[in-house]
Order: C-alpha cells, then structure tokens, then sequence
C-alpha cells in the first residue's frame, strides 16, 4: 500500500499572525515538502493544479521536475490534472517527459476541475465537462498507446501522422488515476478502462465514499479488468496531529476554523464526526485511518492533505516527521495484516513495466 | 402514504406553524373521507437553520439535515409554508430548497402557503413562492393560502372565504392530487439510478 500526501497549493493567511506568504515563499515550501516527504519514508507527493489566486500551482511537471531532480524514489502525482481545459497533446508530452527525467516515478490523477471560470479561460464550454473528460481522455491514452496517431474529435484540431514526444518510457505510459467527489461518471470512466480511482473524500461522510467505490469496483469488474477486489482504489485524509490530542485540538483550531472551502461552517468537532478528518493524537490517526478500509476494502494509495488553510511551513514539516515517524510505520503493518494476498497493490513504473515484458514475450 | 409539511417559522410557536398545522390536517381530513391514511411529518426548519447553513458551506448535509431531505425527497404530498420577508419566502425557506437536488421535487403534489403582518404581502405566494416551486417542477395545488394577522380573528364575508374555507379548500385540492398518484412508488436507491445514468454513458 502507497501512502503520500497531496496538495492545494492555496496561498492562504496563516490566521494566528495574518501573515500572508509570497507566492515565491509558498512554491519553495512546496517543494521544501515534498522532500520531507521522502525522507520521512512516504511514497508520494501530488500537487494540485490550479489556474487562478490564490493558488500558485499552474505548472505541475515545472514543480515536479525539479522535485524529481532533488529526490530518489518518491512517486510524483497531481490531484487532480485537468483533463477538461489541458490539451490532451501536452499532457502527453509533458507527462511523459516528466517520466523519464525522473526515471518512471510518475503517475496522474485526471479531474474535471471545479472552477466555472478556468474552462472560458482556456477556450472550453463548462456545459461540455464530461464531454471534454471522455474525449480528451481517449486521445491522451491513443497518444501514449500509438507511435503515430491520426485523429479527429469535436473539441480540438485534427491531428494527422502526429507522434507525441517523447515516447512514454520504456513504452508505459504513466498509470493513471481518476479523481472524483460527487460524479459516478468519473468511477465509470475509470472502471471503464481498468484505470485508478482517487475518492477525495476529505469532505464527505464515510457513507457517500463507500458507495462510490463500491459502483467503481462493480463496474471494473463488469468491463473485464478483473474482480472487484483487484480495482486500484485511492483515498484521501486531513488530519493535524500532536503528542497531546487537546494540545492538538487547540492549535489546530483557528486553522480550521478560516479554512477555505469549509471554514466559518461547522464546528470541528462536527466537521471531525462527519468526514475522515482528524485531530488528535497519532494514535487516534493511525485508528481513524484503519476504519476507512471498512468503508471501501483493501485500498491501494492513501494520500493526506497536510499543507493548506495558511498552516506555518515549520508545522507542517513537524506534522510529516510524526506522519512518516509515527503513524505510517504503524498503518503498514496493520493494513498488511488480513489483507489477502492476491489484492494488488498500486501499479508503479517497474510493475507496469514487468507486465508488458511479459505480454510481448 | 407520506405527508411531509416544510414549515420556516422561526419563533416558538409561531403562526406559520400554525398555518402549518391546519393545512396539514385539512389534507389528512380529505384524504381520510377517501380512504386514506397519510403519515404526516413536520420539517421544522427553525431547527435545521445551523445544519442548512454549514451544508452552504461544505457542499454535504449533517445527518439531521440529511434525514429531513429524504423525508422531503421521499414525499407523496407535500406542504410548504414560509413568513413573508423583504417581500418575498424567507432566506432560511429558500436555502433548505436550494440544498434539495434540483430534481426532487419534480412531480410531486404541493400546497404552498405563508404568513404576514398585513394581507398586502399575500401576492408573494404568486410572485415568488408559486414560480420557486415550478421550476423545481413540483405540482402547485391553484389555492395558495395566506394567512395575514388579521386572518386569525376574523372570518369570510360575502366577496371572500375566511381562513378556514382557504384551507379547507386547499387541502382537498392537495389531498386529491396525492389520491390520484400512483401508491407504493418506492425511491429508487442512489446506486440503481447511478447504474441507470452509467448506462446512457458510453466512454471509447
């Protein structure tokens, strides 16, 4: 089992000083993270992608190159890429040069994106989401898939004889996740083509989560891709953790109480019942996190939000030592334990690798 | 057979809920005189304000709140009743609509009415209540009932009914529509209506 974190990128006052950082200070604590990812022993790191303040990530593999150059086995990832207003051509060609600079630690997380103004923007009709997720998505997997393609579709220009470079490495293309909160569409699309599915259910009750992984393991299983058990399913988690549970409950609290998306809603104390975050000792996160496997089985990728809502770079680098330290150690081994053996794990680079080899031998 | 009433009055007691509370029972007299025994529940969405506004805020119900929204959805007649604010349904009245899936009311028999200083508002039922609710495509009952301060005190005369023939005739009209749906319509689980929209969906 995987486990990393995934980031906003949001730029966002730290509300005990109402110091704001600089755009320049948010990036480089970005990346400050994503290597204490590593050295805390975590997995993954996935950035956001965002085209609009107060965000600052719009160029995913810019950030990600450069962390790959700085790193030695971290998987880098986003969540979500936009598969609605991307070119699905530079998707191709970014994705996969980002591969081999980081030698195959690459996979992605496709997300329609929720932000009405970003699909005008890019010259896109908000009205065509799905439409643009479908057939953008076929085409990116045709580029990755064929060396030269000839294609025509309705949302851009035709291509003929085009071949996306550079080719993916070793010829496999990144694996790919399909990030989703509230659309069954987007379980179908990657049961459909036996793909990743990333509930982000960090703001949802534990019950709407199960039902959607449930409808994607069901249907991965109805197109062919095997049993409903051997779907890659991702979760999502927030939690903000101190020795002393109250002693995290009160740091934590105005954080959480200006947060974008839910601050000045509920108390955290309902918000804490109502959706997987939690506040508390490691221990409470260690047994909160166990409880997920019984909303939707044995999982493959569980990716914290650690970093947003103006939380101090220092903190959140002290929240990654007692995650990497404290807490991740522990859910690897009682998630190992009763998780039968023939439950994939997440495809890697070396994994999809071994599979071609042996269908092509 | 379900009955589910939506009342907005925000004090204890008030007289919304007493509109309420009458429209209710005039439906349930109708339906019983045709045979009917509805189960009646009241949404008092005083006590859900809080819940209303974090879901605002989150994007998904507490659980309260998510129980009255079945309720609602669930429904085979239903009553909704709001005092009259800044010349229109009250803030609190709309918000709970605007939190309902957009497609839960379709169909769906409805008696609208509301509450007031002064009989002056009482058009706020055809002005702004009345067109809410057809958009959401519910079925309007044609007698709105407002019940105006004065209303409580006083009775018909020769131009006009009093409150109680406004209500009367209001709840049999909810009544017979209720009557005249077809009964045992159970609410198709989330997953088979998933199941049937992935069906229209081809991905290649």
């Amino acid at each position: 089992m995987q486990f990393g974190i995934f980031t906003v990128g949001d730029v966002t006052p730290d509300p005990t000083n109402g110091r704001t950082p600089t755009e320049r200070e948010r990036i480089k604590a970005m990346v400050a993270i994503a290597l204490k990812a590593e050295e805390v022993g975590l997995d993954v790191f996935a950035t956001g992608e965002h085209h609009n303040p107060p965000f600052v990530p719009s160029s995913p593999t810019t950030m990600l190159g450069y962390i790959a150059a700085r790193t030695e086995k971290l998987i880098l990832s986003t969540s979500t890429t936009l598969i609605t207003t991307n070119d699905p051509v530079k998707i191709a060609e970014d994705y996969a040069m980002l591969q081999h600079l980081a030698d195959g630690r690459v996979d992605l997380m496709l997300g329609r994106g929720n932000t009405g103004p970003v699909y005008p923007w890019f010259g896109q009709d908000i009205r065509q989401g799905i439409n643009l997720a479908k057939e953008n998505y076929a085409l990116l997997r045709r580029l990755w898939r064929e060396d030269v393609v000839d294609w025509e579709g309705t949302f851009r220009t035709p291509l003929q004889a085009f071949t996306s470079t550079p080719r993916p490495l070793d010829a496999v293309p990144p694996f790919v996740w399909h990030g989703s909160i509230r659309s069954p569409e987007v379980a179908e699309q990657a049961a459909f083509y036996g793909d990743g599915f990333f509930h982000n259910n960090i703001f949802w009750p534990a019950d709407h989560t199960r039902r959607m992984v449930q409808l994607y393991r069901r249907r991965f299983a109805h197109h062919g891709h095997g049993r409903p058990e051997d779907a890659v399913v991702g979760l999502g988690g927030q939690v903000f953790m101190r020795k002393n549970s109250q002693d995290a409950v009160r740091e934590f609290r105005p954080y959480f109480d200006n947060a974008p998306v839910y601050g000045h809603g509920p108390s955290l104390e309902d918000f804490t019942e109502q959706t997987p975050l939690t506040v508390g000792s490691p221990q409470q996160v260690i047994e909160r996190t166990l409880s997920f496997r019984e909303s939707v089985g044995d999982y493959q990728r569980q990716l914290f939000l650690m970093d947003h809502a103006g939380l101090p770079l220092k903190t959140v680098l002290e929240q990654l030592d007692i995650l990497g330290e404290e807490v991740v150690p522990v859910l690897r081994e009682e998630f190992a334990k009763g998780r039968p053996a023939d439950v994939p794990e997440a495809p890697t680079h070396a994994s999809l690798r071994a599979v071609r080899e042996v269908s092509a031998a | 057979m379900k009955l589910i009433v939506v009342s907005a009055g925000l004090s204890t007691p008030s007289s919304t809920r007493l509109l309420a509370d009458r429209l209710a029972e005039a439906a349930r007299d109708e339906l019983a005189a045709r045979g009917q025994a509805p189960s009646t529940q009241v949404v008092e969405l005083r006590e859900l304000a809080g819940d209303i506004a974090n879901h605002l805020v989150t994007g998904f119900p507490p659980p309260r709140l998510s129980a009255a929204i079945d309720a609602v959805t669930a429904a085979d007649g239903l009553i909704a009743v709001t005092p009259v604010f800044a010349a229109s349904y009250s803030g609190l009245f709309k918000s709970f609509f605007d939190v309902i899936d957009p497609d839960a009311l379709s169909g769906k028999p409805l008696l609208i009415a509301a509450t007031g200083g002064t009989a002056r508002h009482s058009l706020v039922l055809e002005h702004a209540v009345r067109p809410l609710f057809s958009y959401l495509r519910a079925v309007v009952v044609p007698t709105a009932v407002f019940a105006a301060s004065e209303d409580w005190g006083s009775g018909g005369d020769e131009y006009t009914d009093g409150l109680p023939g406004r209500v009367r005739r209001a709840g049999a009209e909810l009544a017979a529509l209720m009557a005249a749906r077809p009964v045992g319509e159970e609410p198709e689980d989330d997953v088979t209506i998933l199941e049937r929209q992935l069906a229209d969906l081809r991905f290649d």
